[in-house]
């Protein structure tokens, strides 16, 4: 069972702030999720080489030429930005 | 006119754009009539674009009377999951922290259909960022089934299933991690493709769990979804994970039937979950491909049993870096915050409902520090077992075939409070994702007592959807045209 105090550690790390009612809420989820997955242990994978990537056995990730190309743009890629200064994001001050 | 229009099926329609026996207007006005009719009972779509799908069919109609038609989709009215992003048009994922986000460029699947010349109708209901089974994720409103109102669409994809089931669109988009095309598919009665794991171009798709999620067609008949895939399906430069390997035919031997081919029934996808209505359909099916000169063989998948639990470590983890992009800085929703760690708290804790964020929090769990070994690593050896099983069951057989959910499309509201109930309705369709391989669903007939459209997953090799089309193919012609829903009588 995730304690109360876990629950607020993850959920610092993630940058979430949770209720107290989500923090209960995640607790008991989670830790029946947690104890579902566990099954995994089950299995013997020593030996056995992770799956991490999905491409096609023998398919190399495909990069093209690195030349300059157009991009979106510093307009495009503002324009839907909460706050802006000129072309730059703006956020909340962070050095007092 | 209109009636008779939308009983076409999309090559039909082709067929008669083609003919010049109807104009891409009069099926967009029959589409958008079809929309303002139903959606208010079914909620498939989020945002109509009724001027642009106007001014999209003006277009196809005066290239057609140049003789420049561009192909068989010129003027074929379509919509897409509202997790494609298309220029200029809103686009939330389903959720409340993109709510007014208008995405500077289109994902190449959806460019690919504009040049093809289709008529996007508007964008279509979904779990929020395609993390559910129902649709209920949604957090804007729910979408429900056409077959019956009380009842989910399925999810994630549930508006691009509920939306051809309907007949609001002659074909949608949507996207598949864990089963979400194949099982809305399943439960809408329609047929739902997710190809192999690199096919389509995820570009300009929000990202749920990058190394699963796949684009792919659903619409009325295996042919009308084989014409789609050809126009989505291929190498993309700006998705360094999409395949070079050049896009099958999907069409060339669609009708060539099921003779001689070699159909893997695997025993563990028959086990005690299965409800036993699902079970007398998908036998059935398989009794058909028999008759049809396929040889059924019996093929274990050892590991499937292992695939909900892999899955939710791998797509949580993703999904937890993923969904960190959505802090407040750069589009979507800020809250208000006298400091930046508060604002991105502050945003996450106001945008999120609760299954990304449930999925957030057990993401970065397994990711953690002292955890990441015994979850996430783990996770990952079990999804190369998982993969080991296909290929091995793939040395006896051509396709693997068995059911798409265990249970018909279940009422609204009966999964919502136990997430682990929800994600054990994707307990047949996750092994694909995780193996990388492509399936698809398609319809079998109606729950002997439920009245509910079932479906059949069938599974293929890598890359090989025109095998798994033609087999779909050969059972859908055996069976006869399917009933429609209530919704589209």
């Amino acid at each position: 069972m995730l304690s109360i105090e876990e629950v607020r550690r993850i959920a610092a790390l993630a940058r979430l702030e949770l209720s107290p009612e989500e923090e209960r809420l995640y607790a008991g989820q989670l830790s029946a999720i947690l104890d579902y997955v566990r099954q995994l242990e089950e299995l013997d994978v020593s030996g056995v080489e992770p799956m991490t990537h999905a491409l096609a056995a023998g398919e190399a990730p495909a990069l093209r030429a690195d030349e300059v190309r157009e991009g979106l743009g510093a307009e495009r890629a503002l324009a839907a930005a909460p706050a802006r200064q000129g072309t730059a994001f703006l956020v909340p001050r962070i050095i007092e | 006119m209109s009636a008779e229009l939308l009983a076409l099926d999309l090559r039909a329609l082709s067929g008669a754009l083609a003919a010049g026996r109807v104009s891409s207007r009069e099926a967009t006005e029959a589409a958008l009539s079809r929309i303002e009719a139903t959606d208010g009972r079914v909620g498939a779509f989020l945002r109509v674009t009724a001027e642009r799908a106007r001014a999209d069919a003006a277009a196809a109609d005066e290239r057609a009377a140049r003789g420049a038609r561009r192909g068989p989709l010129d003027g074929i009215p379509l919509a897409v999951k509202d997790l494609f992003l298309t220029e200029g048009v809103e686009t939330t994922a389903g959720s409340r922290i993109l709510e007014g986000y208008r995405p500077p460029y289109d994902a190449t699947a959806v460019a690919r259909l504009r040049a093809a010349g289709a008529v996007l109708l508007g964008k279509l209901n979904l779990d929020e960022f395609a993390m559910g089974s129902s649709n209920e994720n949604s957090a804007f409103k729910p979408c429900r089934n056409p077959w019956d109102l009380a009842r989910t669409p399925g999810g994630s994809s549930g508006g691009s299933a509920a939306a051809v089931a309907a007949r609001q669109a002659w074909g949608t988009l949507g996207t598949d991690t864990g089963g979400s095309i194949r099982e809305p598919a399943s439960f809408c009665g329609v047929v739902g493709v997710k190809p192999t794991y690199g096919r389509v171009s995820r570009y300009g798709v929000v990202a749920f769990a990058s190394s699963l999620d796949q684009v792919g067609p659903l619409a009325r008949t295996v042919g009308d979804a084989a014409l789609l895939l050809q126009a989505v399906a291929g190498h993309d430069e700006r998705d360094m994970t999409s395949s070079t390997l050049p896009a099958g035919d999907y069409l060339a031997r669609l009708e060539e039937g099921a003779a001689g081919l070699r159909i893997g029934v695997p025993r563990e996808w028959f086990g005690g979950g299965l409800e036993p209505g699902v079970e007398a359909r998908v036998r059935e099916a398989l009794a058909r491909y028999e008759k049809l000169g396929a040889r059924l063989v019996e093929v274990s998948l050892p590991h499937s049993r292992y695939a909900v639990a892999a899955y939710y470590l791998i797509a949580p983890a993703e999904a937890s870096s993923n969904l960190a992009r959505y802090d407040g800085v750069r589009y979507g929703l800020r809250a208000a915050a006298r400091g930046l760690g508060e604002m991105y708290a502050g945003t996450r804790a106001s945008g999120f409902g609760p299954e990304p964020k449930r999925r957030i929090m057990l993401g970065t769990y397994a990711l953690s520090a002292g955890y990441y070994d015994a979850y996430y690593l783990r996770a990952q050896k079990v999804r190369t077992l998982i993969r080991r099983d296909f290929d091995r069951a793939f040395e006896a057989c051509d396709v693997v075939a068995g059911p798409v959910a265990p249970t018909v499309a279940f009422r609204l509201g009966e999964k919502l409070s136990d997430p682990l109930q929800m994600y054990l309705a994707d307990v047949y369709t996750i092994s694909a994702n995780l193996a990388a391989l492509p399936g698809l669903s398609v319809p079998c007939g109606l729950h002997p007592a439920e009245r509910m459209p079932v479906g059949l997953q069938l599974v293929g090799r890598p890359f090989d959807e025109a095998t798994l089309l033609r087999a779909a193919r050969a059972l859908e012609r055996e069976q006869g045209p399917p009933p429609a829903p209530p919704e589209a009588r």
